[in-house]
């Protein structure tokens, strides 16, 4: 499973990232790491590298960084991992060679709350490296969708990347769904949230990790909006409230199942 | 006067009382466009080298740079460790294996730095950074290393460039950095790592006369 280091200025920013991540991706190992070291504001290189293995399983780590000197920290550390510097640089880092499985690593350009929230839930259904990396990067562009609300034609990810730059090495975006019709082998279904809260942070959280496994692509409509269902911060963003009237479109080789599995899951009201 | 491991550590040595001697200074320079850290984040880093200097100095050139490139990178936090210490380690590495450092060796070793903060940090010349000190630094001491210069001139050299680049940093507007964040109000400034560049470079071209 892919592990997630969230590095920044402030040790408190850092755990309650992690917490609020954690709280939707209880396997998932979430490391944070910030603060100086000393109590005060800033980012320890040292800690940075511990915090690399102590989230890598052997599957890879996606690293999310607050502001700039934290990304600088972050690539080196990586780097230092990789040996990119040459052998010689090993003294500054000797607490990651030492013994233990190492995974590949990506320090990923995002949104530090929305992308930590979108990582930790695609880490959690077994994405891969790439996947989650995609899920932090698309975070941005899906948080804005979700402010603009269930009134706007739906547009998750239209924005993505239009204010951020992918870190170096993320991958090639997954692909949203294509808002242009739907074909006629499309599996839809159309069905009330009988829970309270509706699509809210943590019933969009199984949703996504009910279809992360699945070979389909998914949306579900609220209103005239639309969201990835493999996007939790999608989801929330179409603000679909409890009773509300939700529309849920599958294509692919599992097209059946996911819709079959997010009806079910709206039937037993999110275990609410 | 050769340029030996004890003459780079006697230079760091000297980099490092700089380093004290313009602390106040750089804090201010960093209170105005940053978050104020950068002269007290400096003087942790050069006081631990000093520190390990003290226990014993590596055997050459290149690996005295190593070990305040190690040092840096895990002591003064911040932008500056990561930059410094990328820029320590390309240096470590440009030197090779010599045991006695010479004027092209030295201008080699400032081009790597350049470079490593470069990659390190992406900023480009005009964004009010350390790197407008540092390029016109490594021009100047590639020409005087051309010319048959020592260590000495070419530092002389390097320092001399790197003053006027910093000052060149006061009207700009901050792209990198924390003080990208101010905007149009980061003119006016000198940048604190454009000045901190400048006190190194001043110091070890000293202690190589």
């Amino acid at each position: 499973m892919i592990g997630l280091v969230v590095v920044s200025h402030s040790e408190r920013l850092a755990a309650g990232v992690a917490e609020l991540a954690g709280q939707m991706a209880p396997s998932v190992a979430i490391v944070a790491c910030g603060g100086d070291g000393a109590g005060g504001l800033g980012t320890d290189y040292a800690a940075v590298v511990e915090a690399l293995a102590a989230a890598d399983s052997g599957d890879g780590v996606v690293v999310l960084f607050d502001l700039g000197s934290a990304r600088m920290v972050a690539e080196m550390a990586v780097e230092e991992r990789a040996g990119a510097e040459g052998a010689g640089a090993a003294g500054a880092g000797e607490a990651a060679s030492e013994g233990a499985v190492v995974g590949p690593v990506l320090v990923v350009d995002a949104p530090l709350v929305e992308g930590a929230v979108a990582a930790a839930v695609r880490a959690q259904g077994g994405a891969s490296l790439a996947e989650v990396a995609a899920a932090a990067a698309e975070a941005a562009g899906a948080a804005g969708s979700g402010s603009a609300g269930p009134g706007m034609a739906g547009s998750a990810g239209a924005e993505a990347g239009s204010s951020l730059v992918p870190a170096t090495g993320s991958p090639e975006h997954a692909g949203l769904p294509e808002h242009v019709g739907v074909p006629e082998e499309a599996v839809r279904a159309e069905f009330r949230l009988l829970n309270e809260v509706g699509l809210h942070a943590r019933p969009a959280a199984l949703v996504v990790r009910a279809l992360d496994p699945l070979d389909a692509s998914v949306v579900v409509r609220f209103g005239s909006a639309e969201a990835d269902a493999k996007s939790v911060l999608a989801l929330m963003g179409l603000g679909a409230p409890g009773g509300a009237p939700v529309e849920v479109v599958a294509r692919g080789a599992d097209a059946a199942e996911a819709v079959r599995r997010v009806r079910e899951l709206a039937e037993r009201r999110f275990d609410e | 006067m050769a340029c030996t491991a004890e003459s780079v550590a006697a230079a760091l040595r000297a980099a490092a009382g700089a380093v004290v001697a313009h602390r106040d200074e750089l804090v201010r320079l960093d209170r105005e466009i940053g978050d104020g850290d950068h002269g007290e984040n400096l003087k942790r880093g050069f006081d631990a080298l000093v520190s390990k200097l003290d226990a014993g100095v590596p055997a050459s050139p290149s690996a005295v740079l190593r070990l305040a490139a190690t040092t840096l990178i895990s002591t003064v936090g911040g932008a500056a460790g990561p930059l410094y210490g990328t820029a320590f380690l390309r240096a470590s590495t440009a030197v090779g294996d010599v045991a006695v450092l010479d004027g092209p060796g030295a201008a080699a070793a400032l081009r790597s730095a350049l470079d490593g903060v470069v990659a390190r940090g992406k900023a480009e010349v005009g964004d009010k950074t350390m790197v407008d000190a540092l390029t016109p630094a490594v021009v100047a001491a590639a020409s005087v290393a051309a010319g048959g210069g020592g260590v000495a001139e070419v530092l002389e050299a390097a320092a001399e460039a790197a003053e006027q680049g910093a000052a060149s940093t006061v009207p700009l507007v901050a792209r990198k950095g924390r003080a990208s964040y101010l905007g149009e109000r980061s003119a006016g400034h000198l940048d604190p790592g454009a000045r901190s560049t400048v006190l190194l470079l001043r110091a070890l071209a000293g202690a190589a006369r």
